[in-house]
Parts: C-alpha cells; structure tokens; sequence
C-alpha cells in the first residue's frame, strides 16, 4: 500500500535523479559539439571536479537542512546525492588518468606522493569507496552501529576536497583562489551547523541563572 | 654567417590555415622543404582560398621563413592559438582575452628603450622594425601549465634588434614591460601580478638567434589577445618569459625582479627553462598536453616535454656549468 507521501517521495527521487545526470548530460553534448574548447580534457576535468565537489556538499547540507526544516524526508534523498558525488568523482579521477595522463599514467603515482593537491583529492576519493560500496540498506543492517561510524569518514573527505581545490590554484593568483574560498566556507557553515548549538546555549542559560 | 634566404612570400596570403595546415603535412610527408616548394608553387593557390570563418584575420605581413629554425611537429590552428591564451591584463580564464581585448588599441605605439646602451629614447613601431626583415618561425610554445602549442610567429631577431642599441658592457640583463592601461584591460583592476607585467632575460640569452620579437602569427599582425602589436618568443622557455605588448626594454646591470617570480618564488624561477627534470610544486612538468592539429583529434595528445622544449642543441651552452635545478 503506497500513501501519497510515498509517491511524492518517489516523484521526487525521479526528478533528483534525473537532475543529478543533467552535468553529465551537459558535458557530453558539449563533447560532442566540440564545444569544450581548444583543451577539452582541462575543460571536463573542471566540471566533473566541480559537480562532485558540488554533490558531496549538498549531501553534507542534507542532516542541517532536516534539523532546520524539521521535515524528515530530505534523509531519503542522502544516500542518491552521496553516490552521485561519488559518480562524478570516479569521472573525474577516470578523466585524469585515462584521458588526461593516457600513455603516461605512470605519472599518477609521483602525482600522489608528491603533490598535496593530488594526495588530498585522492584521498577524497579513496576514501568515498568504502563508503559507496557500504550505501545499501543490506550493508546499513549488517554494519549497525558501525555504518554511522563509517560513514563519519564523510566529514574529512569533505575537507579534502575543499583543500583539493584550494590547493590547485596557481600561487600569487588572488582571484583564482576565490572560488575554492567559497567553497571552503560553505563546508565550514555547513560543519558548524552540527555543532551541539542549542545544548551549549541552555548551558549556558544554566550558568547565567 | 650568411643565412640562405628565400623571396619574401607572406605564406597565408596564399594559403588558408586548413590548406596551409595540409600542405605542410603532405610536403613532410613528402620529405621536401616547404621553403623551396612554396616559393615555386605559389600563387597558383589563390583559386583555391576560401574565406575561412574561424580562420586568420588581420592585416598581412610579409615575410621571410629561414626554414633552419622550423618545428617539425603539427601546428596549433589558427582558431585555438587565438581563443586560449594566458593574458591576465584580460582576465584570468583562458577564453577572457580573446572575449575582453576588443577595445585594446595597439596602434599607434611606441617603445621605450632605457638603461645601459648608448642610444636610448622613445622609439615608433615602425622606426623599431624598419630595418628588419620579418621571418616566419615556426615555434614549439610550451606553457608552465603543461600544455603547448606549435606556432608559426612571425617576428624579428631580437638580438639584431637589441644591438642597434649599442647596449653598453654594463648591461647584463634586457628588461620587457607589457603595456598598463586599465581602461581597455580589464583584468589589470584585480592585483593578481604586480603590474605592470615585467619580464627579462639574462643579455646573451636575449641575443642568442631563437629568441624573436614577434609582431605576428600565421602570417598576419598579432591579434590584441596574442600580445599586439610587440611580443617577446623565447622558445626554450616557459610561456610566460614572452611578455606581451611591450611598451619599454630596459638593460640592467643587476637581475631585475619578474612579475611571475614575485609572486611565486618557488614555482616561477627567474630563468624558467623548460626542464622535463625540474618539476612544479604542483605539477610534473615532464609531459604536456599538446594542442595541435586540424581539429580531428577530440582530445589534445600528450607528449614528452623535452629538455629546452627541444632546442637544447642550440640553447644548452648558455647554461654550461649551471645547476638547472637550482637556477630554475
Ligand atoms: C582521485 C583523485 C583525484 C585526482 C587525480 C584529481 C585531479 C584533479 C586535477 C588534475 C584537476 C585540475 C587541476 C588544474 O586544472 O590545474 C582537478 C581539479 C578539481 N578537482 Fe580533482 N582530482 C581527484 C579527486 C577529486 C575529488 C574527490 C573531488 C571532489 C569531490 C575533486 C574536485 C575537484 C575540483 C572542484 C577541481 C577544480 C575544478 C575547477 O577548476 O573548476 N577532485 N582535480
């Protein structure tokens, strides 16, 4: 028995879903209309970097937004956004090291290890893996107190990410720097939100009476 | 020493860039000097140029082509060698210069030539070239950001240029100021360098053969986002040593500070060779990503950088017995 909740729900998650391969989409018309640029792996490699930047982001402000909204649905829609952000991660990274590097892939690991930029963005996607892979509901029930622990990793392969994109910018480029800079903030909004706020306010009500 | 010339052919007056890009192919292919064979098949090629849309614009130039310096590899069409460009008085994106130096007017212009030489002043364009024959050089150009290009510059010696100058034994260094008008280059309103951009070369590096002052590309004068009217090509180097729309050169007895080098000391050194071994903080530096060719390729090959980006024969003596990984 399906209640109205239900379809809306399952509306929404059709059009997410569907709104969630519009940059894909994007991408591959541009390809195709050889609209990229005279570099069109520079080109992809930004946007696919910055949708899955953008998803893990959204997926972050998925727990806020339920606290603020107090309507508990938007949870449902976490584990979609999170295996997007994977998604354009993983295109990103296959960007990079199948069309990008090709014949020279090699070059990955003296990128890895020797590039903090590259160290940190790859540690952001290694460490979305286990996390993808643990995204079913089986894997929830198996896992129990554990999943939640697990998926804690969340929170620095956010920062990771951010420092990631920090980090690439060549230096002495002030304005450059300035999109990695919002980024950067809106994560730390987005963190701070989860802070026990309204427990160290009552303590501090407490105190004060 | 006495260089074989040929008569002056401005090649894509003849030649659409597709043509060009072809015939160049098919004559290496071929293994026959693409000199020789112009100069004899020339004009019968009018019929066959078609406006091309995306193809070169601008005034036409008349030039020589010494083909002893000519890059074997694939050109850069036209179309990407002026539509991604690193200019950041037009802004930082790679699109924003061919997008913002509209209103840039590069004409008339004048240079100034100051410091150690005998004769110094404000110099016309024209008066500065006149006694120059233009060549056509065809340029590997590789970028600190590991992509390059092939491109053909037209230009003059800059050596040639600079000795008429008389530089006096004080002057050790050749210092190049790009032009600082903030009402035609918008980006010049952000402090993303310490404007205005300055570039320079140790001397017998600015008077070795391969280094240019390019007054055009493909055959024609520099569009606004290539540098116009007067650019600095130093082809063994980094992209960035070749300042654009140069307004002074300058020579100096001690090393003078660089924009780029100021801002990133440990990135931009002040030589910036192209050094496969050296690399970026951030980057390796020992492939890039090469955009060339006709178009057919939907994704830019990547390639070995060389050492000197390939003109290590002729350039590597000026380094003898300097660390290249200290002097970066
Ligand atoms: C798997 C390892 C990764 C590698 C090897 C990698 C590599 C790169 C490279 C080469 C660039 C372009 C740098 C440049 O243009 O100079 C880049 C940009 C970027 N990457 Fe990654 N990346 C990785 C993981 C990630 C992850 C996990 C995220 C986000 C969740 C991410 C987000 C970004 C963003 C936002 C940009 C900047 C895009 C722009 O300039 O607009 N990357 N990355």
């Amino acid at each position: 028995m399906s209640r109205p909740a239900d379809i809306r729900l399952v509306i929404v998650k059709i059009v997410l879903f569907a709104a969630c391969l519009l940059p894909l989409a994007g991408m591959l018309w541009d390809l195709q209309q050889q609209n990229l640029g005279p570099d069109p792996v520079a080109a992809l490699e930004h946007r696919s970097g910055d949708w899955a930047l953008r998803l893990l982001l959204i997926t972050l402000a998925v727990t806020p937004l339920r606290q603020l909204s107090g309507v508990a649905e938007v949870l449902r829609l976490r584990r979609m956004l999170g295996l997007f952000a994977f998604f354009y991660a993983s295109l990103h990274f296959a960007v990079y090291l199948f069309i990008d590097l090709g014949g020279f892939w090699r070059q990955i690991f003296s990128d890895i290890f020797k590039r903090p930029f590259i160290t940190v963005g790859f540690l952001a996607w290694l460490l979305l893996v286990p996390l993808a892979v643990t995204s079913t509901r089986g894997m929830m029930r198996r896992l129990g107190r554990n999943w939640s622990r697990l998926h804690r990793l969340v929170y620095p392969i956010g920062l990771f990410a951010v420092l990631h994109y920090v980090w690439l910018v060549k230096s002495g480029q002030k304005i450059a720097v300035r999109e990695p800079l919002v980024y950067l903030a809106i994560y730390l909004l987005l963190m701070a939100l989860r802070l026990p706020w309204r427990r160290w306010l009552a303590a501090l009500r407490g105190k004060a009476a | 020493m006495k260089r074989f010339r040929i008569p002056p052919i401005p090649s894509s007056e003849l030649t659409p860039e597709p043509v060009y890009l072809q015939r160049r192919r098919f004559l290496r292919e071929l293994g026959l000097s693409a000199p020789l064979l112009l100069a004899g098949c020339g004009r019968s090629d009018e019929a066959a140029a078609v406006p091309e849309p995306t193809g070169p614009t601008g005034a036409e130039l008349q030039a020589s082509r010494p083909s002893r310096w000519d890059a074997k590899d694939a050109l850069t069409s036209w179309r990407d060698a002026t539509q991604y460009n690193n200019y950041y008085e037009f802004g930082t994106g790679k699109g924003d210069p061919a997008r913002n130096a509209g209103r840039f007017k590069p004409r008339p212009w004048t240079v100034e030539i100051a410091g150690h030489a005998e004769v110094i002043g404000r110099f016309d364009l024209q008066d500065l070239l006149k006694p120059h024959a233009l060549e056509e050089r065809i340029y590997r150009h590789r970028c600190v950001e590991a992509w390059s290009m092939v491109i053909p510059w037209v230009g003059i010696p800059l050596g040639e240029c600079l000795k008429r100058f008389k530089p006096t034994s004080r002057a050790k260094y050749v210092a190049f100021t790009t032009v600082n008008r903030p009402e035609e280059m918008p980006g010049l309103a952000y402090d993303v360098l310490a404007w205005p951009y300055r570039e320079a070369l140790r001397i017998d590096e600015a008077m070795h053969p391969l280094a240019i002052l390019a007054v055009g590309l493909y055959g024609r004068e520099l569009p606004n986002q290539n540098g116009a009217p007067l650019r600095l090509i130093v082809p063994w180097k980094y992209g960035f040593k070749g300042a654009k729309s140069i307004v002074r050169i300058e020579f100096w007895e001690r090393q003078p500070a660089t924009s780029w080098n100021l801002a990133g000391p440990s990135e931009y050194g002040f030589y910036s060779n192209v050094n496969p071994a050296v690399d970026h903080p951030r980057w390796s530096q020992a492939s890039e990503r090469r955009i060339a060719g006709s178009g057919t390729s939907l994704f830019a090959n990547r390639v070995p950088t060389l050492p000197f980006n390939g003109y290590a024969e002729e350039v590597a003596g000026l380094y003898a017995g300097m660390d290249l990984r200290a002097n970066y």
